[in-house]
């Protein structure tokens, strides 16, 4: 099995945490393979709690904010779970915007995170 | 009014493929970064450079190489200008769901145009629905409709 290049990935027991390797989220064709590599985590390899740590993510469009939502879905008809964290304040209010703060749990960091997971 | 003072003005068309978009607005973040801008400002001029342009790319034209976007663009110290036209049948702005309403929350479309009028000062869009023009005025609160034709 290929190793992601869309994301970096880390086990904290059993909480995947997920960072995102670009820095902008943008091109449509890495929002497709961002996509499908964050899908595979719930469909292919089992995985049910996630962290979607931010930290590199300086710029994202709302293809982006689209895929987002639809991995939100999938871990929701998992029942599984997703904290995003580390997101800067001009990423935050996109998220504030568009009203997604109502959609995704938001915690400062992974450990924030980690503690309620 | 007073003509403004604008440092570049420029016209140019781009082919309807996805990315085509990509060099002309790191062309324009760049000149704009030079004329003092904040890297705040930036980000939400690229905001709405690459929310108007992959929507005429992806939407208007459906992608087809044969259409082209027409861009219009006017840079200063002070203001961000742009027109974004594309060969689409257009479509009605009041007509696109507001996906800020909690039943919308999911759906995976619909925020390019709420996020250009967060980040602009003023957005119009033409008769037909496939030419949006809009600006940006440093210093000024965004989101008012008001007429930025001319």
């Amino acid at each position: 099995m290929p190793a992601p290049k869309r994301i970096q990935l880390n086990d904290s027991g059993d909480v995947t945490v997920v960072t995102f390797s670009d820095s902008k989220i943008i091109d449509e064709d890495e929002i497709q393979e961002l996509g499908q590599e964050l899908y595979d985590l719930v469909e292919r390899d089992g995985h049910r709690k996630f962290v979607l740590n931010f930290s590199q993510v300086e710029f994202l469009s709302s293809a982006a904010l689209g895929k987002l939502i639809s991995f939100e879905k999938k871990v929701s008809t998992h029942d599984g779970e997703l904290i995003l964290t580390n997101i800067r304040p001009e990423i935050y209010e996109v998220f504030a915007i568009t009203k997604l703060t109502k959609l995704f749990q938001i915690k400062d960091d992974e450990a924030d995170a980690l503690a309620v997971l | 009014m007073a003509q403004h003072n604008w440092s570049s003005e420029v016209k140019r068309g781009i082919a309807s493929r996805c990315g085509a978009h990509l060099e002309v607005m790191d062309e324009i973040l760049v000149q704009l970064k030079a004329l003092g801008w904040s890297d705040q400002e930036l980000f939400g001029v690229q905001m709405a450079l690459e929310e108007s342009l992959t929507n005429a790319i992806r939407h208007g034209n459906g992608k087809d190489e044969s259409k082209q976007v027409s861009l219009e663009w006017k840079l200063s110290s002070e203001r961000f200008w742009l027109r974004v036209q594309d060969e689409g049948a257009g479509f009605l702005p009041a007509q696109v769901p507001d996906c800020t309403d909690q039943e919308n929350l999911t759906a995976c479309g619909g925020r390019g145009l709420l996020l250009i009028c967060a980040y602009m000062t003023h957005v119009e869009y033409n008769d037909a629905g496939n030419c949006i023009t809009m600006e940006k005025i440093r210093g000024e609160e965004e989101n008012a409709l008001i007429d930025v034709s001319s």
